[in-house]
């Protein structure tokens, strides 16, 4: 069954459509981030699942249920949905235990069942202890637990995020998105996370739909977002990367200064013409000296720009016809500017990508 | 694109909590509703007061004769240069007093500066009728103190103080209106960085040039926007104009106003007299309003930060003395005169033991029924404006700011149009709206409540709108996606983050409905006289010790509403600009 189920959602702001026919279905327990820059419809889309707004196109069911449509919705208080909201939302004239124990509250649960739950959620997010403070009390990660506890102790069919790390500082955030995951699998709750952050949605998601200009170009699981990225928007969206083109021939790819066997490249499904192709400068390697190994494609040329940035080193090769490729080297390998150097690619890593079929 | 293929539409099962899209009955409903109450308090009475202008005294015929009858005799056209002059003089005079103090009380270290700001504060809760009246006790020919003690002293034979002439007129309104611009300039020079200051001393300017150069040409728009609003203010004041200029024998604006309202009525020339009135208000507030948001200008952004006070040295204590002086004049000599009045057997008989007495207040609670009347109208209609002010206020401050209806700045405009009225002409709109058929509301208390609302509504619309501002939207769709409606949103989480926010707003509207003369001064019967009202009855027939004993009691009351209202919601909670 299917948990959660978009059809063809649709939302427009006058002529300008903010979310365009989109299609996502999640099962039972999945955690899917809706990624992209802001703008590309995914808070929209969050709103959309949440009853905040109604669809102008399209259904959202959940268990099967009509949730949205044009025609008719469910309001949000009745979806039994849980949000976190990027302000956090914790009320300040409720205690945390009040904030906590609102949801329950709500749904008329006997005020001992109520006591329990908010309890045993407020040691689960270690929260035992401030329990009669006020919001105003709390750091930023304490009111993000609140936010936390506030959202899972109602067991909510969905769990929706709105950007819920974007207020914190680089440490909390690692260890708060650290935090969500493991909540997430102790609940096993179907969730839904809207980021712009692509490591954060990378360290947590099962699978990841990344959104551009309202509509979703990828949807896939980190590793293949990465590797496999779809269209040149996910290609750049997701780290960094280096198109070059290439036109099929028979049953081989010539590239500016190399040819590859079709079969031997990431993606083997390459119409005829000029395609453009996704290398990952972490996908390279740069040599000194000429390689003697057989087999593999080594290509010369040299350094023209170099800049070390501690971990890495950033290199600009250049094959001298054609052909220049940003690509990362450890620190320990240092090669100097204009000297001749071998560049390694594999071709396993070379895969076509689209033009986005909303590319500007 | 490859996302999930959808498949084809399943048998979806209807949740019973399905809703068809939201019903535009309701909603239709409500805008309908408010559109009515807006049209009843704002347009209907404005539309009358346009139409009256051009229609015939006592007829319906379409005229211009209005317009030529108001303006084309001298007396009339003198009365409105009389006003010109007297907002300016009076303007000034605020100007004066308000800037050398905001500067002292924010920037320097001159002694006693939480008392200079204390005491106006005072000033601002003194009404202005009841200033007018003390300085008539202070400053009259014959009889006032003042007068008294120069001739005791130095022995002449007549003082040297006339409050009844142009420029006691002048000096009363303006050292009741200068809390206003000292707000501005206070807050402007609150907001200024020291940094600013410093940079210019550290490239070789003293304080005076600093202050000349740099401090105060940056408070200026705050400056001229206070300056503006106490301008309107004066042209619109109808008090302490009717309590001096009419037993100076000359005429302003309102005064004049209040002539086209004797034997023989005629509405129709008071509506087209007000028309300019109406017209330099609509100006200004443009004007004032252009000067504020010009933000490229004033850089007084971002918090204040740590201050530096300057150093004055010695002239510290001549600052101090303009301050004592200031809260001398506009406080303590006009509230000790007036306390002595209200228990003197006779005021002019001076400050002596037998002199004192208690007959004043059993007079106006037991015996004086009008004076007795006229205080629980006061009160009762201040109460009913405030809780009906805030209702609406937040109601439609709510509604434009979720854009639960459609058409909200519509809503917004109409809401915030009565501050283009002033007080006087506002009244003149409620008599042609409701005062004779189909109506016939003349003389009740409804018709002043309701001017009441309409005058007080923009405040407290734009004192709750900001409190709403400041509730971010999230902290509402939480209580929703959490399993809770609208009422719940409403009760638990709106209400209590609101409630102080429309408290102030309540004792605000209270105490500004208290001491309102103008709105109410055609729209009273004898029924339904309030105190402001009586104030010039009283003191056109000479009855100071009864009209003082009436003043202290809404002076006291006064002062315990806004103590109250200090003790829960902080020091200057009157003193905010919207």
């Amino acid at each position: 069954m299917r948990k959660l189920n978009l059809k063809g959602l649709t939302k427009r702001y006058g002529a300008l459509a903010v979310v365009d026919h989109i299609d996502l279905s999640l099962h039972e327990g999945e955690f899917v981030s809706l990624l992209g820059p802001s703008g590309c419809g995914k808070t929209t889309t969050l709103r959309m699942i949440a009853g905040f707004i109604d669809p102008s196109e399209g259904t959202i069911e959940m268990n099967d249920h009509l949730m949205s449509s044009p025609a008719a919705s469910v309001p949000p208080e009745r979806r039994n949905m849980a949000m976190i909201f990027q302000s956090y939302a914790i009320w300040p004239n409720m205690t945390v235990f009040e904030n906590v124990a609102f949801g329950l509250r709500a749904r008329r649960l006997p005020n001992e069942e109520v006591h329990r739950r908010t309890t045993e959620m407020l040691s689960i997010v270690k929260l035992d202890q401030l329990s009669a403070r006020y919001p105003n009390e709390l750091s930023g990660g304490q009111q993000q637990r609140v936010a936390l506890a506030r959202a899972i102790v109602i067991k909510p069919e969905v769990l929706l995020l709105d950007e819920p790390l974007s207020n914190l500082d680089a440490n909390l955030r690692e260890e708060m998105r650290g935090e969500i995951r493991r909540l997430h699998d102790e609940f096993n709750m179907t969730t839904v996370y809207v980021t712009h952050d692509q490591s954060e949605a990378m360290a947590i998601s099962d699978r990841i739909a990344v959104m551009n200009q309202g509509r979703i170009d990828q949807l896939d699981a980190p590793v293949d977002i990465y590797r496999k990225p779809k269209t040149r928007f996910v290609a750049g969206f997701i780290g960094r990367t280096n198109f070059i083109e290439g036109r099929l021939n028979g049953d081989v790819v010539n590239f500016s200064g190399f040819n590859i066997a079709r079969s031997n490249l990431g993606t083997t499904s390459i119409p005829a013409g000029v395609s453009t192709f996704s290398v990952r400068p972490q996908s390279m390697e740069v040599l000194a000296n000429r390689p003697t190994e057989a087999n593999q494609l080594d290509i010369p040329g040299k350094i023209t720009t170099r800049t070390f940035l501690g971990e890495t080193w950033d290199y600009t090769f250049d094959s001298g016809s054609g052909l220049r490729l940003r690509v990362v080297s450890s620190p320990a390998i240092t090669l100097e500017m204009n000297q001749p150097v071998w560049l390694r690619i594999d071709p396993a890593q070379i895969v076509r990508v689209e033009d986005s079929p909303a590319a500007a | 694109m490859d996302s999930t293929v959808a498949i084809p539409s399943s048998s979806a099962t209807v949740s019973r909590y399905l809703r068809p899209k939201r019903s535009f009955d309701s909603m239709v409903i409500l805008w309908i509703m408010l559109a009515l109450l807006l049209m009843f308090l704002v347009i209907n009475p404005l539309c009358r007061l346009i139409i009256d202008s051009f229609r015939q005294v006592g007829g319906t015929d379409f005229t211009l004769a209005n317009y030529v009858a108001a303006f084309s005799r001298a007396r009339h056209i003198q009365a409105v240069i009389n006003t010109l002059w007297m907002a300016s003089f009076a303007s000034l005079i605020a100007v004066a007093m308000a800037v050398p103090l905001a500067w002292a009380v924010s920037r320097t270290d001159m002694p006693g500066r939480d008392w200079a700001h204390a005491s106006v504060i005072a000033a601002f809760i003194i009404p202005t009728f009841l200033g007018a009246i003390g300085w008539m006790l202070l400053a009259g020919p014959n009889a006032g103190w003042l007068n008294r003690i120069f001739v005791g002293v130095f022995g002449t034979a007549t003082g040297p103080f006339n409050i009844f002439s142009f420029s006691g007129l002048c000096f009363v309104i303006g050292i009741y209106a200068f809390p206003l611009i000292y707000v501005f300039t206070r807050s402007a020079l609150d907001l200024i960085s020291t940094e600013m200051e410093e940079a210019a001393a550290v490239h070789g300017a003293g304080t005076l040039r600093t202050m000349l150069k740099v401090t105060l040409p940056l408070a200026l728009p705050a400056i001229l926007g206070g300056f503006i609003l106490v301008f309107l203010e004066a042209t619109a004041l109808y008090g302490t104009p009717a309590l001096i200029a009419i037993p100076a024998r000359f005429n302003v604006a309102t005064t004049q106003l209040a002539t086209f309202f004797e034997h023989p009525l005629r509405v129709e020339v008071a509506a087209a007299f007000s028309m300019p009135m109406i017209g330099v208000t609509i100006l200004l507030l443009w004007v004032q309003r252009l000067m504020l948001s010009n933000r490229s200008y004033v850089s007084v952004s971002g918090k204040g930060g740590d201050r530096r006070l300057v150093r004055l040295g010695p002239w510290k204590w001549l600052l101090a003395a303009y301050a004592l002086l200031i809260s001398l004049v506009t406080v303590l000599l006009p509230l000790l005169v007036l306390l002595h009045c209200a228990f003197a057997k006779a005021w002019g008989q001076g400050a002596s033991i037998s002199n004192l007495t208690l007959d004043n207040f059993h007079h106006i609670f037991f015996e004086q029924l009008t004076v007795r009347q006229s205080m629980w109208n006061t009160f009762s209609y201040a109460a009913v404006t405030a809780t009906a002010c805030c209702t609406l206020g937040f109601g439609i401050a709510y509604i434009v700011q979720r854009r639960l209806l459609p058409l909200t700045p519509v809503l917004s405009f109409l809401t915030l149009s009565p501050v283009i009225i002033p007080g006087i002409v506002l009244a003149i709109c409620f008599y042609s709206a409701y005062a004779g058929a189909p109506f016939y509301l003349y003389g009740s208390s409804a018709i002043i409540m309701v001017a009441f609302v309409t005058r007080f509504l923009p405040i407290a619309f734009v004192t709750v709108g900001s409190g709403i501002r400041s509730i971010n939207p999230e902290l509402e769709e939480a209580v929703r996606i959490l399993g809770g409606n609208r009422l719940m949103v409403l009760r638990r989480v709106v209400a209590p983050l609101l409630k102080k926010t429309i408290l102030g707003a309540w004792i605000l509207t209270f105490v500004l409905a208290t001491r309102e003369l103008s709105t109410a001064v055609f729209l009273s019967g004898p029924e339904t006289r309030v105190i402001s009202v009586l104030t010039l009855d009283l003191s056109e027939q000479g009855r100071y010790e009864i009209l003082a004993a009436m003043g202290v009691v809404l002076l006291v009351v006064t002062t315990v509403v806004v103590l109250a209202g200090m003790r829960v919601l902080g020091r200057d909670f009157m003193l905010r600009q919207p």
